[in-house]
């Protein structure tokens, strides 16, 4: 308690600090940028999967080669520039203080990280793949993120050990877990040998069912901290701010951060029930999986109950809608996780489209909604505006992109139970009823139904792209204040 | 004592140095007994590393991201079992770097492919999915038929796996061109190769050189056959 009033006190003494705020700026346009490619893409691959000719015979545009690249696109240039952009805002906001290192690092991160992401998305379609989930990458190219990634952690616990307040916000913990855990789930997962320093090719060291599970602890853990943690970081920021009031329970951040954490690494099994895993390994990752449930709803409690006293805000505020939507999506994607964990559940999901719909409820859902909310606070707080040119056209992005997910969950719940079904169906002589073949056949209109989802998901991102661009171009704030007697700015202030 | 959270949140190292430990529990207990508890891989006999001219279509394979639409994994499922044979042993792709299991059949599963079904109706297929089975959601892989085969370093490559594992002998690297272009030519004498290679499965190529359809159609045709599960007892396969 002293400590927090000997702060409160000192604040009017203190110097305001010069944030870096350009790096933050470059950020977020990379991810918005990245966004609308990753999303153009799935369109893509969406329609090849409508209409196979689409593949064109061209090795560079098959599905095999250019679905990295979605993904990739989606999860670590849309995500990870996003991620960037907020921890680097957040961090020097909380702890008071301009980022570790200089302005030569931070954009060396920037430059560095975006060049991973391109050199990565050419080298899928030029056919260089480790084919291993989330991690396909060539060693070359991960020894540069590694690096890059490394800098990261630099700059930002450098950040932190220069912070002017006596604590570290809890916004930075999940950050920090989610930097410091991602680089050793890289780190464990590309361990392997190239052929020769001259090859692209590499093997990796692990093989066969070790292989499998070193493979999804990184994969289920990409989810559970570059998906999850990083993007709660910024929920445990933007969503007080945009609801102008404080964090819920300060106890139960604290009881879900470290449970969260905790479990998440446990949860990979699930990804290889019934497979050659030993059963053992199934069960434990089953269990905790389920156990997962539990902190995840607590981050859920905490971010949609911090609006107590402010719900009306939902129908003035646009931008709001999207972050409270995105805990909505959050909490019902970790229900279904863990429900789909359980190995019965999984023997009829699992290979299914449901495992699609699943991840897009998240990604869409959770991760590119908290993120929206994040870029509408971002752009005028950053760009020193009033405010979005256009509170309409956030309802209309808000509107369509919801609308877009419910098409593309349901048509994936109602395609991969289906295939589920089909593929363990017997007639009455006791036969396998179907073929594969007539269940690809089935799924063709969800597939379809599917595109559409995504379609409408990028119409949004489009109104919302126009909409910053317009808020960049209106009058800038500072300008006005200028312009004015310093005494009228102070009291506006 | 009571631990008081205030102490974590007022000192980055400590909470660095204790996010680190939570993380990292759940991975130990759960990836090393797996390489420790010798059951996990089963004691089957036939499984052997690949030859050249398969390690090389394994690649592609990989290179490709078959596994995006195909897996290579029959779960121990009754309907699974009965559409494509006997369930996966961990024992069939110890010898796997990367495992390719997958986790989406947008295609059916691969891991028994091999043998189902002729040389000709593979290099048909690849060229032109469509023409053999008219729903096929498959792209056309028929720049696979016009790119040669790269394999002058091939026995770099399983020099490579045999440091991490793979038990290549020094005969069959030494021998590993020969190999390949052995079970790529159409009367080209193979009793060698399958001395070193027990079932590997000739592809007829072109009569020039090998391409790297090739090479993808001979991995596709030991895929599951390397374990003769008549001759198998229940005790080989408990994990």
């Amino acid at each position: 308690m002293s400590d927090l009033a000997f702060a409160t006190a000192a604040v009017p003494a203190r110097l305001p600090v010069e944030y870096n705020e350009a790096i933050v700026k470059k950020f977020l346009i990379a991810s918005v940028f990245w966004g609308i490619v990753a999303f153009l893409v799935g369109i893509y691959l969406a329609t090849e999967l409508c209409w196979p000719s689409f593949n064109l015979g061209l090795s560079f545009l098959n599905f095999g080669r250019l679905r990295p690249v979605h993904t990739s696109a989606g999860i670590f240039a849309f995500g990870g520039n996003a991620l960037f952009a907020t921890s680097l805002y957040v961090v020097q906001r909380t702890c008071r203080t301009r980022l570790f290192g200089g302005d030569a690092l931070a954009d060396f991160l920037f430059w560095g990280y975006n060049f991973f992401i391109v050199m990565a998305a050419l080298s899928y379609v030029l056919g260089y793949s480790r084919s291993q989930e989330y991690s396909e990458p060539e060693w070359h190219i991960t020894l540069f993120l590694v690096l890059v990634w490394v800098l990261y952690a630099v700059v930002f616990i450098g950040t932190l050990l220069l912070r002017e307040e006596p604590h570290i916000y809890v916004a930075n913990w999940f950050y920090l877990a989610f930097i410091l855990t991602v680089a050793v789930l890289v780190l464990g997962n590309n361990a392997e040998l190239p052929v020769s320093v001259f090859s692209a090719k590499s093997y990796v060291v692990y093989s066969g069912v070790q292989n499998a599970l070193v493979q999804w602890w990184y994969g289920h853990n990409a989810v559970g901290f570059f998906l999850t943690a990083g993007f709660l970081g910024m929920m445990y920021y933007f969503i007080p701010k945009q609801a102008n009031r404080p964090i819920y329970s300060y106890r139960l951040s604290i009881v879900h951060f470290w449970s969260l954490i905790f479990l998440y690494i446990w949860a990979g099994p699930h990804h290889l029930h019934w497979t050659s895993l030993p059963d053992w390994t199934q069960t434990l990752g089953m269990a905790f999986s389920i156990m997962l449930w539990m902190p995840s709803w607590g981050g859920m409690i905490n971010g949609l109950m911090t609006l107590s006293g402010a719900w009306d805000k939902l129908r003035t505020d646009p931008a709001l809608r999207f972050s409270v939507t995105a805990v909505g999506f959050y909490g019902m994607s970790t229900f279904e996780g863990p429900m789909m964990s359980i190995r019965d559940v999984n023997a009829l999901s699992h290979y299914t489209d449901w495992t699609i719909g699943h991840v897009h409820s998240g990604v869409l859902g959770w991760v590119a909604f908290i993120s929206f909310g994040a870029f509408y606070y971002l752009v005028p707080a950053l760009w020193k505006r009033s405010g979005i040119y256009s509170s309409r056209l956030i309802a209309w992005h808000y509107w369509i992109a919801t609308l877009g997910i419910v098409f593309y969950i349901s048509s994936m719940w109602v395609a991969g139970i289906m295939q589920g079904l089909m593929w363990r169906a017997y007639d009455q002589f006791g036969f396998l009823q179907y073929s594969f073949a007539e269940s690809v056949v089935a799924v063709h209109p969800y597939y379809v139904i599917r595109l559409l989802g995504g379609l409408l998901f990028l119409i949004g991102a489009l109104i919302m792209v126009y909409n910053l661009i317009m808020t960049v171009r209106s009058p800038s704030t500072a300008r006005q204040e200028a312009t004015l007697p310093s005494g009228v700015a102070v009291a506006g202030g | 004592m009571v631990i008081r959270h205030e102490w974590i949140e007022k000192n980055a190292i400590l909470m660095l140095v204790l996010v680190l430990v939570v993380i990292s529990v759940g991975g130990i207990v759960e990836i090393v007994p797996l390489f420790t508890i010798e059951t996990t891989v089963e004691h089957v006999q036939g499984v052997r590393p690949y030859s050249p001219l398969e390690l090389k279509g394994r690649d592609i394979y990989v290179r490709e991201g078959c596994y995006l639409c195909h897996s290579q994994q029959i779960r121990a499922l009754k309907d699974e079992v009965e559409r494509y044979g006997h369930y996966s042993l961990a024992a069939e792709s110890m010898y796997d770097h990367p495992f390719q299991w997958g986790s989406k059949r947008i295609g059916p599963d691969l891991a028994r492919v091999g043998g189902k079904y002729s040389n000709d109706w593979h290099y048909a297929h690849l060229m032109n999915p469509q023409a053999l089975v008219p729903e096929s959601l498959m792209p056309h892989y028929a720049f696979l038929a016009a790119t040669p085969l790269d394999y002058e370093y091939v026995a770099d490559n399983m020099r490579t796996l045999r440091t991490l594992g793979v038990p290549y002998t020094d005969e069959e690297i030494v021998k590993a061109k020969d190999d390949l272009e052995a079970q790529a030519k159409p009367d080209a004498d193979t009793a060698d190769l399958l001395k070193r290679y027990a079932k590997a499965v000739s592809v007829p190529g072109n009569g020039r050189q090998p391409t790297e359809l090739d090479a993808l159609v001979a991995y596709l045709q030991v895929l599951g056959t390397m374990v003769n599960f008549a001759d198998t007892t229940t005790e080989q396969l408990q994990q």
